[in-house]
């Protein structure tokens, strides 16, 4: 076999991704905009084994993808702005009990029912602090389609590495346009399973007794090893306890395993930015406007540069601190009011340089937009 | 196998209060198992939130206690994603049919291959005893102070009504009826539902002058009748037990094997 020239949707991109990563197990519910990704998985999953399930809800779609992962599948559903808020108890759930799975989040404008066939990024937050308690966790974004297709990979690898939810934040624009895409050969890109125990059969297995490096090593449901699995804070067994001292264990574990490894998890691209006096920040649809409008401006001498982060939660604090110290301004290009803002504001040296570019009418973020704006803070006028 | 070989010792002593009927409902259950003579690690057992659910993390069997009312919504990726499991789901009343309800009949309309039980103590005990939608009109509970004025469900009838393939209701007092039900119900190809009336002596009992967990017992003798029964003629009042339906009908995930068998037909040509 060898590569495949496609002229697809951002969400078949997504879905050829999963497929590459060998997803095998699908649960969802129809919402706009991201019902495309069910519906090709429906055709494609039975064609190789897998398995399809439209679900009676968006949170039963949820609980039935761990469900799925703990019999040893790679799980995927995919949703909108509505359908994540309902899914957000149980990815609590898939935290606390250190489920792999990926939740593909195509967003809309919101809150409620909101603005469904029109393009936002207003779920960032939400992504991060959806659910109740305190967590990790790892969200990703990507802006064409060779890029969704390549973190789609990354987000099942993730999420088998640290057993872990990880959510996939595209938008509309990206999951509706269509672009080229080139699916590598199998093997042409790295796919990771999750660590299965070597405990052999008769011997006590300890589900949640991390190894040394903080990795679970885990064990199908129907092998041999019976244990309980919960969203209580449990012991090495998996069973329910309040002992202080365990609570406080496990919920450093379940923080630190993705917080201290957020330079393996961090994705990002740079665009002119090597001598860029100003700097963008974007992601997702809003990257390509703003990396549109850093090739015009470099034509016409300007040094202005984009950095196009892929990976949002963790935040990558110290990348943003560094790559942003020399800048006489940073831009946030976002289509929400300013939830990467925020973060980028906390993470450099200067934040009083720091300013947003955003759009939340419904409308992609144009070039003219940033430059609009860029014009004002380098004091040239509108 | 000893039944003790089903218990998982460690976790031991369990939660459930002096006299609560779910100790006998998982004794019925492990006896149901026991005759079967089912392999343990090929059983997946999932529970949903409440006193009832704890019973998963007493059984040495897969267990997988999730969140208030999805029980079935897990269940149900666990089964299609390795039908050869054997899944069986556990439930409260309010677990099962309050939050629970939409994943409850839409479980049924599928018939995926999954034992459903519903441990009905009419209450929700765990959080201290606030009215279910099984405890009907005319009860007291913390949140009906002034009593119940909400209608209750039947389950037997819903669970027909939405499709179930085996309906069955025993109670906790005739745990050898209850086992051989459960026995049906495992063996049974499709979605099962076996209600079994359960007491909550700390709560319920309480509130509603119902006497100890003994004479909890003896009202569950007294109000219920096998259906068929010269007692049920005569007092049709009483509470049926029995198996209301067993029926064949098309299982869910060998439907979903067909499935496979086309798609990856129309893959090869
Ligand atoms: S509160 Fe009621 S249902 Fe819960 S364990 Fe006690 S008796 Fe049983």
């Amino acid at each position: 076999m060898s590569e495949k020239l496609m002229f697809v949707q951002g969400n078949e991109a997504c879905v050829q991704g999963a497929l590459y990563a060998g997803v095998d197990f699908f649960a969802g519910y129809p919402i706009t905009p991201s019902t495309e990704i069910a519906e090709l998985l429906a055709a494609k999953l039975p064609e190789k084994g897998g398995k399809f399930i439209q679900m009676e809800d968006e949170i039963a779609s949820m609980c039935a993808i761990i469900g799925a992962s703990l019999t040893g599948h790679k799980v995927m559903t995919a949703t909108s702005g509505p359908g994540f808020s309902l899914k957000q108890e149980a990815i609590g759930y898939a935290c606390m009990a250190e489920i792999p799975c990926v939740i593909v989040d195509v967003q809309r404008g919101g809150p409620s029912t909101g603005n469904p066939t029109h393009v936002s990024q207003g779920d960032i937050n939400q992504a991060r602090w959806g659910t109740h308690g305190d967590h990790g966790i790892i969200a990703l974004t990507a802006s064409n389609h060779q890029d969704v297709f390549r973190i789609t990979v990354d987000a099942f690898n993730l999420a088998e590495t640290y057993r872990t939810p990880v959510v996939l934040l595209f938008d509309e624009v990206i999951g509706h346009m269509r672009e080229r895409l080139v699916v590598p050969e199998p093997g042409a890109l790295p796919i990771v399973d999750r660590l299965r125990t070597s405990v052999p059969k008769d011997v006590d297995y300890h589900p949640y007794l991390p190894r040394e490096d903080g990795r679970l090593p885990m064990s199908d449901f129907g092998g041999h090893h019976r244990y309980n699995v919960t969203g209580l804070f449990h012991d090495m067994w998996g069973f329910p306890s309040n002992n202080p001292s365990v609570v406080q264990e496990l919920l450093r574990h379940l923080v630190d395993k993705i917080d201290t490894n957020v330079d393996v998890i961090t994705r990002y691209k740079e665009h002119y930015l090597d001598d860029a006096e100003y700097i963008l920040v974007s992601y997702g649809s809003s990257a390509r406007s703003a990396i549109h409008l850093a090739k015009n401006r470099r034509q016409k001498g300007e040094r202005l540069g984009v950095l196009e982060l892929q990976s949002i939660w963790p935040f990558p604090a110290e990348l943003v601190r560094a790559r942003c110290a020399d800048a006489k301004a940073v831009v946030v290009v976002e289509m929400n009011m300013g939830q990467v803002l925020t973060q980028v504001k906390a993470a450099v040296d200067h934040p009083n340089r720091v300013f947003l570019a955003n759009r939340i009418d419904g409308k992609l973020i144009t070039p003219s937009d940033i430059k609009g704006l860029l014009r004002v803070i380098q004091g040239k006028g509108v | 196998m000893a039944i003790k070989d089903y218990l998982r010792e460690r976790f031991f002593p369990h939660m459930w209060c002096p006299g609560c009927g779910h100790g006998t409902i998982l004794n019925s259950l492990l006896r149901a198992i026991e005759d079967l003579g089912l392999s343990k690690s090929n059983i997946v057992m999932t529970s949903g939130i409440g006193c009832s659910a704890r019973i998963s993390g007493y059984v040495d069997f897969h267990s997988l206690h999730t969140l208030h009312g999805r029980a079935l919504a897990f269940a149900t990726g666990v089964k299609l994603s390795k039908p050869e499991l054997t899944v069986i789901v556990p439930m409260g009343d309010g677990d099962a049919l309050a939050i629970g309800g939409n994943h409850f009949i839409h479980a049924a309309r599928r018939n995926i291959d999954i034992t459903a039980i519903v441990m009905n103590n009419r209450i929700y005990g765990m959080t201290g005893g606030q009215f279910s939608p099984l405890s009907g009109p005319g009860k007291k509970a913390t949140t009906a102070p002034y009593m119940t004025i909400d209608n209750e469900f039947d389950v037997v009838e819903l669970a027909k009504a939405a499709g179930a393939t085996f309906v069955a209701r025993s109670t906790a007092y005739h745990c050898q009826e209850a086992t051989g039900y459960l026995k049906q119900a495992i063996l049974h190809k499709g979605f099962s539902v076996v209600e079994i009336l359960s007491q909550c002596p700390t709560h319920y009992g309480r509130k509603n002058k119902e006497g100890d967990a003994a004479a909890m017992l003896e009202i569950q003798r007294d109000t219920t009748a096998r259906i068929g029964s010269k007692a049920l003629d005569e007092n049709p009042g009483l509470i049926p037990r029995g198996i209301f339906v067993d029926i064949e009908k098309p299982e869910y995930c060998e439907e979903y094997g067909k499935i496979i068998e086309r798609a990856t037909k129309r893959k090869a040509s």
